[in-house]
Order: C-alpha cells, then sequence, then structure tokens
C-alpha cells in the first residue's frame, strides 16, 4: 500500500515538475519544447548553437519554416491520409488557404508528437465501457495512438472497397463521401476507435492547426487569420473601442511578430 | 508516516479567490493562517505575460490554467439508470488549479442576485401556489439580500468593478438595472464603453421597452486603487480574458487584487504543490483536528489548525467532505442526505447574429463587456401561465473573438468545406453572440457522490455527478432565448439563429463553470450542510465557502455572490468564532 502511493506519488512529482512553469504543457513530453523552455527561463549549460538564416523552430517558440521541417510523429502514409482529408474540409479556393497550404498537417504532426497527442490533460485510466453521447471520449488511447489506429482502419477500409487504393487517390466526391460518412459514424471500422469520433477529433484539430497561432506550424505567415479580418495577438485596440463600423487596419501579427519583420 | 507540523489558527484549502479573501480578512484580525493550494504558484509577469498570453490554442483548447483531468477528474452519468465514466478531457466546465484559481480566467462577470432570489421557494410558492416549485427541490437562503449587501459591496471596491447603479439605497437611476436590489454605492469605476455589437442590441432592446445597461465589470474601464493598496490598470480590450490570465492587470483577480497584500504579512503562509487529502475528525467526530495533505515530492503531513476552511472548487468541497465523512451523503432514492444535495450548474442559450452590411469587429472584446437586460431573468417578469420559474439574463457579450472557437456560420451552412470556408470568411467580423444566462433548480435526481468504480491517483473515490436540465429549466430556456431571438431580429440582421438549450446535458461542448450546491447553506441540520456562515452544522471549526453553498443557481455568474458569502463567513468568524468557538447558529 505504501509502496503504491509512493509511485503514485513520484509519477505526480515528475508531472508536476514540468507542468509547473510557464511554457509547462508544451513541455511535458516534448525535448524540443523543453528545450524552448529552458532558453526562456535564461538557463545556462545547453549545447552551443550556430543559428543563421532564420529563427530556429522550436514548435511554441517561433514560427515554423518554409517548406518540409520533417515528420516527428505520423509516417509518410498517415501524412499523406491527413494531408488529402485537410484539404477536404478546408479545401483550396481564391477566398484564402487550403488546410495544407496553412501548414495543418504539419501542425497535427508536431501536436501528435507533443504534449497533446501523448495524453497530457486527458485522462486515460480504465474500466473502458462504451459511453453516452453525453459523456465524450471514453477511448482508452491518447490522442497520438487514436489516430494511428482510426487511419490505419479507415485505409484498410477505403483499399477494400476501391482496389487497394488509399485515401489519397479517391476522388475528391468519394472523399468526400468518406468524410460525410465518419461525421455521421456510419462508416464502421474495425477496432476500437469509432469513426464518428476520430472525425470529431480531426475536425477540432484542423480548425486548431489553421486558426491558432503561426508558432504552432499551421496558420501559415497568418493566413487564416489574413481571411477572416483576425488581427491575432495585438494588446490594445482602445482607440477602435467606439468606432463603428469602420476596418481596423490593422495586418494579423502572430506572437513571434510578422514573417516579413525578420525575413527579408 | 505523516510528518506532524506546527499547528495553525486557520488552514485553507484551495487558494483562489474564496481563499484569498479568507486570508486577507483573518490575518488582519491577527490570526495566523496558512493556505494549502494543490498545484503551482502564479503571478501575473511570469504566468501570463502580454507577449505569450494571447495563445487561444495553448490556453484555451491545451488547458494550460485549467485543472489537468490526468492527475483529478470526475465521473458523469445524466441519470441513475447510466454508469458514470470519467470526464477523460474537460469540455462543458473548465475548473482552475493552482494560485488563483478560477479566478486568474474568468470574465470578471460580476452579479448580485436579486432580492427574491434569496426567497425563491417561499417567494413563487407565494405569487404562483405551491405547484410553482413542484418537481424541483429549490430552498431559501437563510439570509436576505439586505444582510449580504455590505458584503457584495465589499467585492466590488476590491476589484473595483465598472458599471452603472440601477438601485442605489431604493432610488431607481437611469441607465442601470432598474430590478437589481438596492445598493449601498455607486460602482466603484464607471462602465465599460460599448463596441459596436452591444450598442445594437442596447438601442433594439430598449426600442422593444426593454432596460438595457452596462454589463458589471472586472476588466476595470479606468485604472483604480483599491482598498488594500493594489492598483488595476484600464482594459485594452485585447478580447482574451476568458480562459486566459491577464498580462495587463486590467483585470480583477486573486493575483491583481488581493494576493500581492496578504504575501507581505507575517502571519501567513502560502504552501503550494499540497493537495489536501482528508479533513481529520477528533475521536468524537465533533471537531476538526486539522488536514493531511500531500506534496509534490509524495510526502504526506498532518497539520493541525484550530478552525479547517475549505476554499477550494466547489466539487472538491463537495468530494473532501464525503471522503472525510463530514455531513450525511445525499441519497436521491429517499431524499435524505444533504453533502453531495442540490447540485446545479447553469442553463446557457444563445442567438447568434449574422449581418451583411455591418462591420462589427469582435476582436475587440472583454470579458464583460455587454450590453445586457435583465427582464426575464428570476422573477422580474410574470411567470403566470408559462409553466416554469425562473430565468435569464440576456446580453450582447462580446469577449473577443477568438478563431478556434468563435468562427460561427449561418445555420444551414455546413461545418466544413468549401461552403464553411466562405461563410467564415464572409461572417467573422459581421457576427456576434446573444447570451442567454439561464438559471439552474435543483431536482431530486441531480447530485453528486462518491463513485462506486473509479479511483484518483491516491486511491480515493473519484467524485460523481449525476445531472440532467430539469424540465422547468428547458421551458425557461426556450421561453427566454425567444425573447433573446424577438431582439436579434430587431436589429435586423441577414440571419439569426437561436440555440435554446436541448437536454440531455452533455460533458462536451463548453458551456459555463459555474457548478454550484452539494454543500448548500440552510437554516437548520435537515436541509443544509453548512450554516449561513459556511460553518459545517456538524464540525463547528471546519467552514465552506465557495458556489457549493448555493441551494440552486440563479441566472447570474456565481462569483459575486460566492465572494460576498465569503466576507460574510470571515466576518462571523474574526468578530463572533474566536470569542466563543462553536455554533454560531443554533441547531
Amino acid at each position: 500500500m505504501a509502496a503504491e502511493k509512493s509511485s503514485n506519488a513520484i509519477n505526480r512529482r515528475k508531472l508536476l515538475a514540468l507542468g509547473a512553469s510557464a511554457m509547462g504543457s508544451a513541455a511535458a513530453g516534448s525535448a524540443v519544447a523543453a528545450q524552448a523552455l529552458s532558453n526562456h527561463d535564461g538557463m545556462l549549460g545547453g549545447p552551443a548553437e550556430t543559428i543563421a538564416g532564420t529563427l530556429p523552430w522550436r514548435e511554441g517558440a517561433a514560427d515554423a519554416p518554409d517548406g518540409e521541417a520533417g515528420l516527428k510523429y505520423l509516417t509518410a502514409a498517415e501524412m499523406a491520409f491527413i494531408t488529402a482529408a485537410a484539404d477536404r474540409l478546408i479545401p483550396a479556393d481564391p477566398t484564402g488557404p487550403s488546410a495544407s497550404e496553412a501548414g495543418v498537417p504539419n501542425f497535427i504532426d508536431r501536436q501528435l508528437a507533443g504534449a497533446y497527442g501523448q495524453g497530457q490533460h486527458f485522462y486515460l485510466g480504465g474500466p473502458w465501457p462504451e459511453g453516452t453521447k453525453s459523456q465524450g471520449y471514453q477511448s482508452r488511447f491518447t490522442p497520438a495512438e487514436f489516430y494511428r489506429h482510426a487511419i490505419a482502419e479507415i485505409e484498410a477500409g477505403v483499399g477494400h472497397i476501391h482496389g487497394g487504393k488509399a485515401f489519397k487517390d479517391l476522388s475528391t466526391d468519394d472523399q468526400d463521401k468518406l468524410l460525410h460518412q465518419m461525421e455521421s459514424g456510419i462508416l464502421k471500422l474495425d477496432g476500437p476507435v469509432k469513426s464518428d469520433a476520430f472525425f470529431t477529433m480531426f475536425l477540432q484539430n484542423v480548425k486548431e492547426g489553421y486558426f491558432s497561432d503561426p508558432i504552432y506550424g499551421g496558420n501559415k505567415n497568418a493566413s487564416a487569420w489574413a481571411m477572416i479580418g483576425f488581427p491575432g495577438a495585438h494588446y490594445d485596440y482602445s482607440p477602435w473601442v467606439t468606432r463603428y463600423n469602420e476596418p481596423v487596419p490593422v495586418k494579423p501579427v502572430g506572437l513571434r511578430g510578422r514573417a516579413d519583420w525578420s525575413r527579408s | 508516516m505523516a510528518t506532524q507540523m506546527k499547528p495553525v489558527d486557520v488552514v485553507l484549502v484551495g487558494f483562489g479567490w474564496a481563499g484569498a479573501i479568507m486570508a486577507q480578512q483573518l490575518c488582519d484580525a491577527g490570526m495566523n493562517v496558512l493556505a494549502l493550494e494543490r498545484a503551482a504558484s502564479r503571478t501575473t509577469p511570469e504566468s501570463f505575460a502580454t507577449t505569450f498570453d494571447q495563445d487561444e490554442l495553448r490556453y484555451m483548447w491545451r488547458h494550460h490554467l485549467f485543472q489537468n483531468v490526468q492527475y483529478s477528474t470526475l465521473t458523469f452519468r445524466n441519470n441513475v439508470n447510466q454508469t458514470a465514466l470519467p470526464v477523460r478531457h474537460l469540455g462543458s466546465f473548465l475548473p482552475g488549479t493552482g494560485v488563483g484559481g478560477a479566478g486568474v480566467h474568468w470574465n470578471g462577470q460580476v452579479w448580485r442576485w436579486l432580492e427574491t432570489d434569496f426567497k425563491i421557494k417561499s417567494h413563487n410558492e407565494q405569487r404562483y401556489g405551491a405547484a410553482a416549485t413542484a418537481g424541483l427541490t429549490v430552498q431559501d437562503m437563510p439570509m436576505t439580500y439586505q444582510e449580504l449587501e455590505p458584503y457584495y459591496t465589499e467585492f466590488d471596491k476590491l476589484c473595483g468593478i465598472s458599471g452603472k447603479a440601477g438601485n442605489l439605497k431604493g432610488q431607481i437611476q437611469a441607465g442601470g438595472n432598474p430590478f437589481e436590489g438596492p445598493r449601498s454605492a455607486e460602482f466603484p469605476t464607471p462602465p465599460m464603453p460599448m463596441t459596436y455589437a452591444p450598442s445594437l442590441f442596447e438601442k433594439a432592446a430598449a426600442a422593444a421597452g426593454k432596460h438595457p445597461f452596462p454589463h458589471p465589470s472586472a476588466n476595470l474601464s479606468t485604472s483604480y486603487v483599491n482598498p488594500l493598496g493594489a492598483q488595476i490598470g484600464a482594459c485594452t480590450f485585447c478580447g482574451f480574458c476568458e480562459k486566459f490570465g491577464c498580462g495587463n492587470y486590467s483585470k480583477a483577480s486573486p493575483q491583481t487584487a488581493i494576493i500581492p497584500y496578504v504575501m507581505q504579512k507575517s502571519n501567513f503562509e502560502l504552501r503550494t504543490e499540497c493537495e489536501v487529502l482528508k479533513v481529520e475528525k477528533s475521536s468524537d467526530g465533533k471537531r476538526a483536528t486539522g488536514v493531511t495533505y500531500i506534496d509534490s515530492a509524495g510526502q504526506e503531513y498532518f497539520q493541525p489548525a484550530n478552525i479547517v476552511i475549505l476554499t477550494a472548487y466547489q466539487f472538491h468541497n463537495v468530494h473532501l467532505l464525503l471522503l472525510s465523512g463530514i455531513g450525511k451523503p445525499y441519497d436521491p432514492k429517499t431524499g435524505d442526505g444533504v453533502v453531495g444535495k442540490n447540485y446545479c450548474y447553469q442553463t446557457m442559450s444563445s442567438v447568434n447574429v449574422f449581418f451583411d452590411d455591418k462591420l462589427l469587429n469582435p476582436f475587440i472584446g472583454a470579458g464583460a463587456l455587454a450590453s445586457v437586460i435583465d427582464d426575464f431573468n428570476g422573477d422580474n417578469f410574470d411567470h403566470t401561465g408559462l409553466g416554469f420559474i425562473g430565468g435569464a439574463y440576456i446580453a450582447a457579450l462580446v469577449t473577443g473573438a477568438r478563431p478556434i472557437e468563435m468562427v460561427r456560420v449561418p445555420t444551414g451552412v455546413p461545418g466544413w468545406g468549401l461552403d464553411w470556408k466562405k461563410a467564415a470568411a464572409k461572417y467573422f467580423l459581421r457576427n456576434f453572440s446573444i447570451s442567454v444566462h439561464g438559471s439552474s433548480y435543483a431536482q431530486r435526481g441531480n447530485y453528486l457522490d462518491l463513485d462506486p468504480t473509479y479511483k484518483d491517483q491516491f486511491g480515493r473515490p473519484m467524485l460523481r455527478m449525476t445531472f440532467d436540465f430539469p424540465e422547468n429549466d428547458l421551458k425557461m430556456a426556450e421561453y427566454c432565448t425567444a425573447r433573446a431571438t424577438e431582439i436579434a431580429r430587431a436589429m435586423k440582421p441577414a440571419s439569426a439563429s437561436p440555440s435554446p438549450r436541448k437536454a440531455p446535458y452533455s460533458i462536451v461542448p463548453y458551456q459555463t463553470t459555474h457548478n454550484v450546491g452539494g454543500t448548500m447553506t440552510g437554516d437548520n441540520p435537515a436541509n443544509s450542510v453548512v450554516n449561513r456562515y459556511g460553518q459545517s452544522w456538524d464540525v463547528p471549526n471546519l467552514f465552506v465557502t465557495g458556489a457549493g453553498l448555493f441551494p440552486q443557481n440563479p441566472g447570474y455568474n456565481p462569483t459575486g455572490t460566492l465572494a460576498a458569502l465569503a466576507y460574510m463567513a470571515a466576518d462571523a468568524i474574526k468578530t463572533h468564532y474566536v470569542k466563543a468557538p462553536g455554533a454560531l447558529v443554533q441547531a
């Protein structure tokens, strides 16, 4: 009994130590973000680095670089599914960027590799009977595991129906049809993951990537904010409070400023 | 083996609004006060600075300031015929953790109950007959509005609340809420200026013969120095209040208004990362001897104290009483027992309003920036023939427009795809939401107890919530949302989308963090857990604070009333209890 208590307590201590500081939730489970945390804290003793061209991307601390950032959690096949599906949820058109043009797949990969994907702020203890819709998420899986199971089952189903094709190779009509079936839960998956529960999480994560601060890898150059007219992390709107029905002439800015402040 | 600690006069369990108020009041009265807080210290410059504060993903969606369900959650079911399952990810409500509690990430909406809210049962039965409360277990408060008024005013002054009185010492004032109980003083600071959307609402509501007024706000319209010497700055309308800390010192919170003062007191000590496991009792069960707590290193301590005050969030206060065997647990089958009884929530509805021709710029906002009407709240309107009691305030609240949460599209537009994208782009700057902030009244089957299956990290049974919306409250939501929709349509929008709250209650979508009841206050031990001063009927040196004291939830945000109740309890402890420790109200 005493031993059990103390091992619980040690777990809690470790996790609290990570969760205690300002950058905490980004830090837990992510060495990259932990390094960003130590920079914020002015700690000495880290490895020497040469920085040139642009600020290094530490998720949560600087904007993502242009181009491929390298996968941290997803496999190339999973990334292809995420990219194709996200671009049906937010397609390309002149209104604004598509999900992938805004970097959403990159965002999701980083989120799944980091604290969120590893289940920070999720309670995953058993037992795990099936719940009602009102009882919400009842999986034993972390979001990262949940994605892995769901994508595997969806792709297996797609391959079975469409002669070995992957989701990314389907027509956009067939892709939309599948997404609607996932949304309504009609698409039955083998294994413990339900298609509607996955769709809910995926749509939420896509919108998070599209509209969150550019430091997380999506919303590239604040392009999704520019599309809707959100100015971003502005600190003071006092002069505009009572100026009704007028556009506020400020460009979107993220927590790390704007790309054109630091890039030529 | 628990380490024995040096005795203190008072130990506080939790250090949010109620804990900070108790610490200040009792330290000033010369008592040695220790606060135990389960999570970390948080300060404005370290934890909410404007260089990283306006981060919707990190705070709202990754729950950075909220209770972490990995370590502390509860189970939930809609009714006793279901099996409760853990809340595995926060959604419907977002309790806080750490120094300042949920007072760090609140919106700053500060309300008083109506005079009739203090006598919900007797007033409604007198006006509408005994059938008015049938099916509900509502009950009167053991004090009147007039008795609580000085403490409401004390909290207003602590925070510097911005607003306009509608009833000053019985005189109705133009521009304020004409339905409110008499105030002894005008608000400490003038109302917030209105942005475009609330100004449209104000005009439409006034034209319809209603009584719009500026929402009372803890985001201040101008800088203010409170009676403790703390300075609170003028709000800059960045629109990141709710679910966020304020880096600008312009939202009154425990951090800005009270903790800097308390921390200077030599008779105060705060221990963080210390979670209370149990209130310990004397062998005859009539006295609390102190509390057992565990720190983040896993070490257990016994902290002796003359007075134990539960100042944690409502869920945890109920949980601790149940785990400590204090008070009789409520049994919904027999109706006996009181601990966990009358758990209530808040019945939140809304009307989204979309314009083609008006640029509203809803990102210019603050947590309590609104024009609001109270015409359909409580018993401010005739309920004859309506089939329900209670009501809602209806507010054009523009708290900001964080886009992951607040990209809204008109009814009929799908939730994704090209049409969604085009509507999101078209309407983001041209829509706002009218809040219908409704009452939640107690019924027999809604309660809190200990879960029979799921255990927390310390091996204790989790708290279990059984809740669904009573028929009374669903009818109220339908009626009040229809009134809000009339005002919305009077603004001549392109479209309006009403969403009256429907059953079943779901733990998933965010509604509000106004969880109340379970440690309710009353005038005798048979109908309540604590007396009017929050003092346990069973263990007189144990006090409980917080919204758990509410026997039901009127259509208002709870912080103003829970703070007033904390001041009233502190007053009773320092002026009466310390002179003659024992029951302050005879059972």
